[in-house]
This record gives structure tokens, C-alpha cells and sequence, in this order.
């Protein structure tokens, strides 16, 4: 994730000017971050309401816990570990939660086998101008597994590093990478054959593996 | 070093990150050379990722920053002397 430079103040010097009194900069300091924490409480409830109540009160607590923030972890992680509790304890209210082991390494015999094709003709990004297409994305991200899921949506598409989603998820970094690789494969097993049709035009030959 | 298809794919996801070790990523490079359907699922991959990645996908709800702000106001009144 990029660090966000503020009307030339840094994220460390807002910060601080805040505990020091200027609250209302606070909301400059959480704009940057509005979509990454949507985004996160969206991968847990999985439906929009709940995700927006999710992250309104993760940035009200992060307000809170603000002077308990230490330097040492960046801003944007510490906000994302907040808004998962918070995720969390919502579930946990709602009795929705199934307990998870925290930090329990996939199952490396069960291999995930990717959609086989033998070219590929790139989908370019204009493609998300459609609806119909965005929720494809959407619904095959949402129907990860929770474990791959997070992993993904920190990584790939909030663009933290591997530590960085290690330490959110307060997971070993070996299963950051397993996690993010079969998210990934399942990813392509399960939108490439999806999004074939986006180019109608193009022939393509499939193959079934045997 | 010689390796199938199989084991390729579980190199794709560190091949794109640029992360693996010279001799592995010159052994998957080899067989990715010559391999279509292995080219073909590390290309689609790539799509994959970068398309989820778009910020269309995930779009914030209408209305929601301005719902967010005017929260956040209310908690600085509660602090406010």
C-alpha cells in the first residue's frame, strides 16, 4: 500500500498533530484508506451494509486507540488489524463465526489444478466498464475460502507485503505465500474459463487434463 | 533440472512476484518456453491478478465517505471540552 503524503505533512506528523490536539485532521489522515478498509470488512460480513458499519467503526476505534499507536507497525496495518477484530466481533454477535484454527497450514497434498488452456488472450481492463464482469470477479473473490480470501485481498489487491499481511493476520509468512498461491490458482481455475467469453471473437482451444 | 507441469504451477504464484531462486526461475523459464499450456496459465494468471486488483472491482457504496465523515464528526464533538 502507498504511504499517502498529506497536504505535505507526513502520515507520522499527522498523526502526531493529532494527539497533540488538531483532531480534526483525523480525517485526513483516514482518507487514503476508506476503500482498503471497505474492502476488508466486505471480505468478512459479505454484504455491503454490514461491511459499511464494519469500517465506520474500525476508523472510530482506530480514532480511539490512536495514542496506543506505536511507529514501529505502519498506520495502514494497524488499521486493517483493527478493522478485522472489529469483523470479527461482529460475526462473533451475530453467532455467523465458525472458528478457524488461526494459523493452521493448508493441506499441501491437496493440490489445486488450474483451468488448462492453450493460449490465452488478455482481457484488457476496459472489460471492468461492465457490470457483468465486475461481478464475476467479485463473486469468485467472495467465494474463496475465509483463509484465502483474506490473504488475497491483502496482498494482491491492497498491495501489502508479504510481513505486512503476515503481521495483520498474525500468520506465519510461509502460509502468506501457500495461502496467496492457491488463492491465486483457484482464481484462474475459476475465471479464466468465465471470462473466455469476454472475447468472443478470439478460438481457443481447451484441453482436459488427464 | 527437468520438471512437468505440475510443478510449474506451484511456482507461477513466486515466478510473477519475481521471488524465486536463479536456478528455479531458469528451470520453470525453460519449460515455460516450450510449454503452451503452462505459458497460457501463467498469462491468464497474470489477467486474473491484475484485473482483480482494478479499483472498479471493488467500489466503494455510494454516499459512503460522506456517511463515514459525518460519524467521524459526531465522535470529535464527544471529545470536544
Amino acid at each position: 500500500m502507498k504511504v499517502p503524503q498529506i497536504s505535505n505533512r507526513t502520515e507520522a506528523e499527522i498523526i502526531a498533530a493529532i494527539l497533540a490536539g488538531e483532531i480534526q485532521l483525523y480525517h485526513e489522515l483516514i482518507r487514503p484508506y476508506e476503500r482498503s478498509v471497505y474492502v476488508m470488512a466486505l471480505s468478512y460480513m459479505k454484504n455491503e451494509a454490514d461491511a459499511e458499519d464494519v469500517a465506520q467503526e474500525a476508523f472510530v476505534r482506530a480514532f480511539l486507540k490512536l495514542p496506543s499507536f506505536r511507529a514501529e507497525s505502519k498506520f495502514s496495518t494497524w488499521l486493517m488489524s483493527i478493522t478485522i477484530n472489529q469483523a470479527r466481533t461482529r460475526l462473533r454477535r451475530q453467532a455467523l463465526i465458525r472458528m478457524e484454527p488461526l494459523d493452521q497450514l493448508p493441506d499441501e497434498d491437496k493440490g489445486i489444478s488450474p483451468a488448462l488452456l492453450r493460449d490465452w488472450r488478455e482481457i484488457p481492463s476496459e472489460a471492468l466498464e461492465r457490470e457483468e464482469i465486475r461481478n464475476l470477479i467479485q463473486r469468485a473473490v467472495e467465494q474463496l475460502p475465509d483463509i484465502y480470501r483474506q490473504v488475497f485481498l491483502l496482498r494482491d489487491v491492497q498491495e501489502l507485503t508479504v510481513s505486512e499481511t503476515a503481521e495483520t493476520l498474525n500468520i506465519s509468512i510461509p502460509s502468506v505465500k501457500v495461502r496467496l498461491h492457491r488463492a491465486r490458482m483457484m482464481l484462474q481455475k475459476q475465471l479464466a474459463p468465465q471470462l473466455r467469453t469476454v472475447n468472443r471473437t478470439s478460438k481457443r482451444r481447451w484441453l482436459s487434463w488427464s | 533440472m527437468v520438471i512437468d507441469c505440475k510443478h510449474v504451477w506451484n511456482y507461477i504464484s513466486e515466478y510473477l512476484y519475481g521471488t524465486l531462486t536463479d536456478e528455479t526461475r531458469d528451470t520453470v523459464q525453460k519449460h515455460l518456453d516450450h510449454c503452451e499450456i503452462c505459458s497460457a496459465i501463467l498469462d491468464s494468471m497474470r489477467n486474473v491478478i491484475i484485473l482483480t486488483a482494478d479499483d472498479r472491482v471493488f467500489e466503494l457504496p455510494v454516499g459512503f465517505s460522506e456517511r463515514l465523515h459525518a460519524r467521524i464528526d459526531l465522535e470529535l464533538m464527544r471529545m470536544a471540552p
